[in-house]
C-alpha cells in the first residue's frame, strides 16, 4: 500500500514536470466530429430549433476534454452523438478515421445516473459488456475482477447496486466502462449526483489512475456543468453556448497534476471561464442565421421559483456584495453549480432586475428597489417587469383582456408554444409563466379546468 | 469400510447436503409426482367412462384439485408466452401497436365466460373425440381471463424502459435477444409478477366455471373441482359443496405459500428503485431453497445454461445495432395504406357479424338485450356503491391500526383469490328455502368475490397514508365528518379507484354466472344480460350469445371510458401523495 502510494507520487511528479511532452508531438486523432448539427423535435413532430449548431471537435490521444455548458447547450447530445448512440442531423463523425454509423466499439460511457442494472450483482454488471461480446466466461470473470480491483471495489463483487452508496455505485459504473478496454471514456456529468466529498474522492482517484497511466483508455471526454471540476481535471475545456449549442471558446489547461484549487493560476482560470460564460452571445456568423425566424414566443423559460429569484436579489443586494457579486464567489457561498446559478441569473437578466457580465452579476436600479420593498410592492414590481419583458406573459394577459369572459384555456397557449419548441420545453415554459404570473398577480390559473382567468376566486 | 466412513466424516462441511436439501428435495419430488399423476388422464377418449364420470367421493377431491391446478398452470404458461410475443410486438412495431393495443383494450372488457360455448365447440372439433379438446377449451377460458392484463403490463414496461439503461445496452452492442433477457424482461418483472398474481386470483373463478359446461346437447365435465361442484349441485349434496369449498381454500393457501410468496420475493430483486425497500417480502419456501447446499450446487448447471442462452447473440451479423436516428421520417404513405387496410378489415368483420346476427334476430332482440344489460349495469353500480359504503370505513378502520392490518391483509387477499362461484350454491339454497326475490338477492353474488379488492386496496391506501398528514390533521383538531371528507378520503382515493376498477371488471364477468344459478333441477334466474347469455348458452343459440356478449362488451367499454378513466386521471393528477 505504502509502496504504491510512493509510486503514485513519483509518477505524478514526473508527468507534472512535463505533462505535454510525454505525449507524442502530433497526438493521434481518435475522434473527429465536423459541423455536427442536431435539432429538437417540436410538439407537432416537425424539426424544431437547433440544439447543436455546426459543432466541430477533435479528440486526441492522451487528453481529457471537458465539455462545459449550461442546460440547453446540447452537451449531452454531443456526447451521445460521439458515442454513436444517436445519429446527428448533419455533419460527419469519424472514429480512427472510419465513419461512425452506430455505437462505437472503442467507446465506453459513464452516466450521471450510474445506469446500473439493479437485478445484476456488481460482478455481473461489470461482466455484462464482456459476456455480450462473446468473451469466454473464465476470461470475462478474470478481467472483471481486475477492473473491480483497479477501481477499488474489491469486497463488493457480490453486492447488488441498491446496497451500495452513490460513490460505490459510480465506481461500478467506472469498472463496467473500463473492463471493455475502451480507447475513449465518455463521462456524462459523472460526479454531479454525488455529494461533495464523495465526488472529490472519485475525481482524485480517477485522476491518479490516469496520471499513472494505469487506465487502458487513451482519452477522456467529460460533460460537466461544474467549472472547477473542469479546470481540475481537463487538459482542454470546450465551452458551449446555449440555444443553439455552439462552441464559444476552447481553453487549454496546462497546470500540472495534481492541481490545487487554491493556486492563484487555478482561480484565475476559473474566473476567466465565468467571464466567458457570462459574455453576451455574439450574433451568429453570417450565413448561419437561425433557420427559424426568431419569434417572441420562441423563448423557453426555466422552472425557477419566485422565492429563489427574490432570495438571489436579496443575497446580491446585501453585504458583502452590495449589488454586484462575482459569480465564482456567489457559486461558492451558495453551493450552487452553474446549472443552477446561471438560469437564475439569466432569468433576473431577462426581467431586467440584474445584468450579467465579466463573470459577475449586478443588480439594476429596479433590482435594488425590489430588494428594499415589502411583499406587496415586490409583487407589483415583479408583475410589471414580467409583463414588459416576457412576451408569453404579455400575450396571455392580452388574450384574457380581450375576451368577454376573461378566460382562456391553457392548451391554446401550449399549442402555440409547441410550434417553437419540444413538448417538454413548452410544458415547462408554460408552468414557469403560470407560477410567475400568479406571483405577479397578472392572472389566475385553475389547475382542474386548466384555464387562465383574470380574477382569483373570492 | 470403517475407514471410509471416517474419511467421509472428514469431508469438508460445505460438501455434505444439509437438512434444507432434504426438505427441498421432498418438495420437488412431490411436485414431479403430482405432475405425472395429474397429466395421466389428459388424452383419454371422450367416450371413456372414467373421462366424464364425476364421483362425489371426498377421497377424489385431492385428485380433482390437482387437475384444476394443473389447468391453471397450463393457462398461466400460455399467458406468459402470449404476453412475451404480443407485448413485444406491440412495443417494437409502431404499425402493430396501432392494432394490438386497442384490441387488447377491447379484449379486456369482453365478458369471457360468454364466449365459452364458442371456444368449447371449436376445440372439440380440433381434437375430435378426445378429452384434450375439452381440456384445451377450459385452459383457453382461463387463459383469456389471465392474459390481457399481463400483456398490457409488459407492454407498458417495455415502453417505459429507463433511458440510461437502454443506452448502456446499446453501447455494449447487446443484440435484441440479449436486450430482451438482460434488460427488458427483468425490468418488466415486478409489474409482470404482480399482474400474474392478480390473474391467478381471477383465474380460479374461471377454472371453476369452465370445467363443467353444457352447450346445446353436449355436456362436458372435466375432472376438477368445478365439475365436482356442478355434480354436487345436480345431486343436491350440500355436504359435497362444503367439501369443495374447503378443498378450494386449501388449494389457494398452498399455492399462496408455494408459488405466490416465492415469486414475490423473486420479483423484489428486479425493482429499479435504487434504495433498499423498507418492506422486505419473506417466504419460507424461498428461504428453504436458498439455504440448500446440494440443490443449489446442482441448480447452477441449468442456471448457467439458461444464462448463456440469454447471452446468445441470435442475430445475423449484418444486423448491427444502429444509432437511433431521430430524423428518420416514418413513411406517411405506408401508414395511410396500413390504416386503410385495417379499416377495411374491421368493416368487413362488422358486416359479417351484423349479417350473422341479422339473419336470425330482429330489432326487438337488440332492444331486449340493451334493456337487460341496463338492468345488469344498475346492479353493478348499486352493489359497487353498497360495497364502497361498507368496506371503505372498515378498510380505513383496519388501515389505521397497523398490527390489525398486518393480520387482516393476507385474509383479504385470500378472499379475493377465492372463487366466489364455489359458494354460489349455498346462496341458492338459502334463496330457495326462504323464497327470496332472485332479482335482488342474486345480485349480491355479483359482488361477492370482487368486493375484497376494494377492501384490501383501501387498507393498503390507509396504511400508506403519510404519518405527518395524520399528525397535522390531529394537531389542527380536524375530526369527524370533516376528517373523512378532507383528509382520509382524498388520501386513499387513488388506491380506492384501483380496487374499485378491478372489482367492477370482475363483477361484470361474474354477472354471467351469478344471474343464472341452479340447485338440482331448480333454476333461479334474475333479469339481466348475464342470465340472457347463460340461457342462450344452454340452448346453444349462437346468434343470441354473440348479441348478448357484444352488447355487454360495449357497455363495459363505455363504463370504463366514461367513469373509470376520468377517475383515474383525477387520482393521478391531483391526489397522488408522493
Amino acid at each position: 500500500m505504502v509502496e504504491t502510494r510512493a509510486n503514485a507520487f513519483q509518477s505524478s511528479n514526473q508527468s507534472s514536470q512535463a505533462p505535454v511532452q510525454t505525449r507524442p508531438e502530433t497526438p493521434k486523432i481518435l475522434v473527429e466530429a465536423k459541423n455536427i448539427c442536431q435539432s429538437y423535435r417540436t410538439g407537432s413532430g416537425e424539426t424544431g430549433p437547433m440544439v447543436l449548431d455546426h459543432v466541430s471537435l477533435t479528440l486526441h490521444e492522451g487528453e481529457i476534454i471537458g465539455l462545459l455548458g449550461r442546460s440547453g447547450s446540447g452537451k449531452s447530445s454531443l456526447l451521445r452523438i460521439i458515442s454513436g448512440l444517436v445519429q446527428p442531423a448533419a455533419g460527419s463523425l469519424t472514429y480512427l478515421g472510419e465513419p461512425v454509423t452506430g455505437p462505437v466499439d472503442g467507446v465506453a460511457i459513464v452516466f450521471q445516473s450510474f445506469a446500473l442494472f439493479p437485478w445484476l450483482s456488481v460482478l455481473a454488471n461489470v461482466e455484462l459488456g464482456l459476456r455480450a461480446r462473446k468473451v469466454g466466461r473464465e476470461e470475462a470473470r478474470a478481467r472483471a475482477l481486475k477492473a473491480i480491483d483497479l477501481i477499488g471495489l474489491d469486497g463488493f463483487e457480490s453486492a447488488y447496486p441498491k446496497e451500495l452508496s452513490g460513490g460505490m455505485r459510480q465506481r461500478v459504473g467506472f469498472a463496467r466502462a473500463l473492463v471493455v478496454d475502451p480507447n475513449i471514456l465518455l463521462m456524462d456529468e459523472p460526479f454531479s449526483a454525488l455529494d461533495v466529498l464523495t465526488a472529490e474522492t472519485l475525481r482524485t482517484d480517477l485522476l491518479d489512475l490516469w496520471v499513472e497511466s494505469r487506465l487502458p483508455i487513451k482519452s477522456i471526454l467529460m460533460v460537466t456543468h461544474n467549472i472547477e471540476e473542469a479546470v481540475l481535471m481537463c487538459n482542454r475545456i470546450v465551452v458551449l453556448s446555449s440555444n443553439p449549442g455552439r462552441i464559444s471558446a476552447e481553453i487549454p489547461v496546462t497546470l500540472p497534476h495534481p492541481r490545487n484549487r487554491l493556486d492563484p493560476e487555478f482561480r484565475q482560470l476559473v474566473d476567466k471561464i465565468y467571464a466567458l460564460m457570462t459574455k453576451r452571445p455574439e450574433p451568429a456568423p453570417p450565413g448561419r442565421e437561425p433557420v427559424q425566424p426568431t419569434h417572441t414566443l420562441a423563448m423557453s423559460l426555466p422552472i425557477i421559483s419566485t422565492n429563489t429569484l427574490a432570495g438571489m436579489i436579496e443575497e446580491i443586494a446585501a453585504d458583502p456584495y452590495n449589488g454586484s457579486a462575482p459569480l465564482p464567489e456567489l457559486a461558492d457561498s451558495l453551493q450552487m453549480e452553474i446549472d443552477d446559478l446561471f438560469p437564475v441569473g439569466e432569468t433576473l437578466q431577462l426581467l431586467h432586475f440584474a445584468e450579467l457580465g465579466d463573470g459577475a452579476i449586478r443588480l439594476t436600479p429596479q433590482g435594488l428597489r425590489f430588494a428594499d420593498e415589502e411583499v406587496d410592492v415586490r409583487k407589483q414590481l415583479f408583475g410589471a417587469h414580467l409583463l414588459a419583458h416576457v412576451p408569453l406573459a404579455a400575450h396571455i394577459k392580452a388574450v384574457l383582456d380581450e375576451r368577454q369572459n376573461h378566460r382562456a384555456r391553457a392548451s391554446r397557449f401550449l399549442e402555440e408554444l409547441e410550434d417553437y419548441m419540444s413538448d417538454d420545453y413548452a410544458e415547462q415554459t408554460l408552468k414557469s409563466v403560470i407560477n410567475w404570473g400568479r406571483y405577479g398577480e397578472l392572472f389566475a390559473y385553475d389547475e382542474n379546468s386548466a384555464t387562465f382567468s383574470l380574477e382569483d376566486p373570492h | 469400510m470403517f475407514s471410509r466412513f471416517v474419511s467421509f466424516a472428514y469431508l469438508d462441511r460445505g460438501v455434505r447436503p444439509n437438512p434444507y436439501d432434504f426438505a427441498a428435495f421432498i418438495l420437488l419430488l412431490s411436485a414431479f409426482v403430482a405432475l405425472a399423476y395429474g397429466s395421466r388422464g389428459l388424452t383419454l377418449p371422450l367416450s371413456a367412462p372414467e373421462a366424464t364420470a364425476i364421483t362425489l367421493d371426498y377421497a377424489a377431491l385431492p385428485y380433482y384439485a390437482l387437475r384444476t391446478t394443473l389447468r391453471m398452470f397450463a393457462a398461466m404458461g400460455a399467458s406468459l408466452v402470449f404476453t412475451f410475443i404480443y407485448a413485444t410486438l406491440a412495443a417494437k412495431s409502431r404499425r402493430a401497436e396501432l392494432v394490438l393495443i386497442p384490441l387488447l383494450d377491447i379484449l379486456q372488457s369482453v365478458p369471457i365466460l360468454g364466449f365459452l360455448s364458442f371456444t368449447v365447440t371449436f376445440f372439440l372439433q380440433l381434437f375430435p373425440g378426445s378429452m384434450l379438446g375439452a381440456e384445451c377449451a377450459a385452459v383457453f377460458a382461463i387463459f383469456t381471463s389471465q392474459a390481457w392484463n399481463m400483456a398490457f403490463s409488459f407492454y407498458q414496461s417495455l415502453r417505459n424502459l429507463p433511458r440510461d439503461l437502454v443506452e448502456v445496452s446499446n453501447g455494449f452492442h447487446l443484440s435484441p435477444w440479449q436486450k430482451f433477457w438482460q434488460l427488458e424482461t427483468p425490468f418488466a418483472m415486478p409489474s409482470l409478477i404482480w399482474n400474474m398474481m392478480m390473474s391467478m386470483s381471477g383465474g380460479w373463478f374461471f377454472v371453476v366455471a369452465s370445467e363443467a359446461i353444457s352447450v346445446g346437447n353436449t355436456t362436458i365435465k372435466l375432472p376438477g373441482i368445478g365439475s365436482y361442484l356442478a355434480q354436487a349441485i345436480e345431486m343436491r349434496r350440500i355436504d359435497a359443496v362444503v367439501a369443495a369449498v374447503a378443498t378450494m381454500a386449501i388449494v389457494i393457501l398452498l399455492y399462496d405459500q408455494f408459488l405466490f410468496r416465492p415469486l414475490v420475493v423473486f420479483g423484489g430483486k428486479f425493482r429499479v428503485e435504487l434504495s433498499a425497500s423498507q418492506t422486505k417480502e419473506h417466504s419460507w419456501v424461498a428461504d428453504l431453497f436458498s439455504r440448500t447446499r446440494w440443490l443449489s450446487a446442482i441448480m447452477t448447471v441449468p442456471v448457467e445454461f439458461l444464462s448463456s442462452l440469454a447471452l446468445l447473440r441470435l442475430e445475423p451479423g449484418f444486423l448491427r445495432p444502429k444509432a437511433t436516428d431521430k430524423h428518420e421520417h416514418p413513411s406517411r404513405v405506408l401508414d395511410l395504406l396500413w390504416i386503410s387496410v385495417l379499416a377495411l378489415g374491421s368493416l368487413l368483420a362488422l358486416r359479417y357479424v351484423i349479417a350473422f346476427i341479422g339473419n336470425n334476430l330482429t330489432f326487438d332482440d337488440i332492444r331486449e338485450s340493451v334493456i337487460l344489460t341496463s338492468f345488469t349495469m344498475i346492479r353493478v353500480i348499486v352493489l359497487m356503491v353498497l360495497a364502497t359504503i361498507v368496506w371503505v370505513p372498515v378498510g380505513v378502520y383496519i388501515g389505521l391500526r397497523p398490527t390489525l392490518a398486518e393480520k387482516v391483509q393476507p385474509l383479504t387477499q385470500f378472499l379475493a383469490a377465492f372463487p366466489a362461484n364455489v359458494v354460489f350454491p349455498i346462496a341458492v339454497v338459502l334463496i330457495v328455502r326462504y323464497q327470496l326475490n332472485p332479482d335482488i338477492w342474486l345480485s349480491f353474488l355479483i359482488i361477492f368475490g370482487t368486493q375484497w379488492y376494494i377492501l384490501f386496496n383501501v387498507i393498503a391506501g390507509t396504511t400508506a397514508f403519510p404519518n405527518d398528514l395524520k399528525e397535522a390533521a390531529r394537531a389542527f383538531g380536524i375530526k369527524g365528518w370533516h376528517w373523512w371528507i378532507s383528509v382520509i378520503l382524498p388520501g386513499i382515493f387513488p388506491y380506492y379507484v384501483t380496487g374499485a376498477l378491478t372489482a367492477s371488471g370482475g363483477s361484470w364477468n361474474a354477472a354471467i354466472v351469478a344471474e343464472y344459478v341452479k340447485w338440482g333441477d331448480v333454476t333461479i334466474a334474475a333479469h339481466g344480460i348475464g342470465a340472457y347469455i347463460s340461457e342462450a348458452t344452454v340452448a346453444g343459440d349462437y346468434p343470441r350469445i354473440v348479441l348478448g356478449v357484444g352488447v355487454m362488451a360495449i357497455f363495459v367499454i363505455l363504463f370504463n371510458r366514461l367513469l373509470w378513466r376520468p377517475l383515474f386521471g383525477l387520482a393521478e393528477r391531483r391526489l397522488r401523495l408522493d
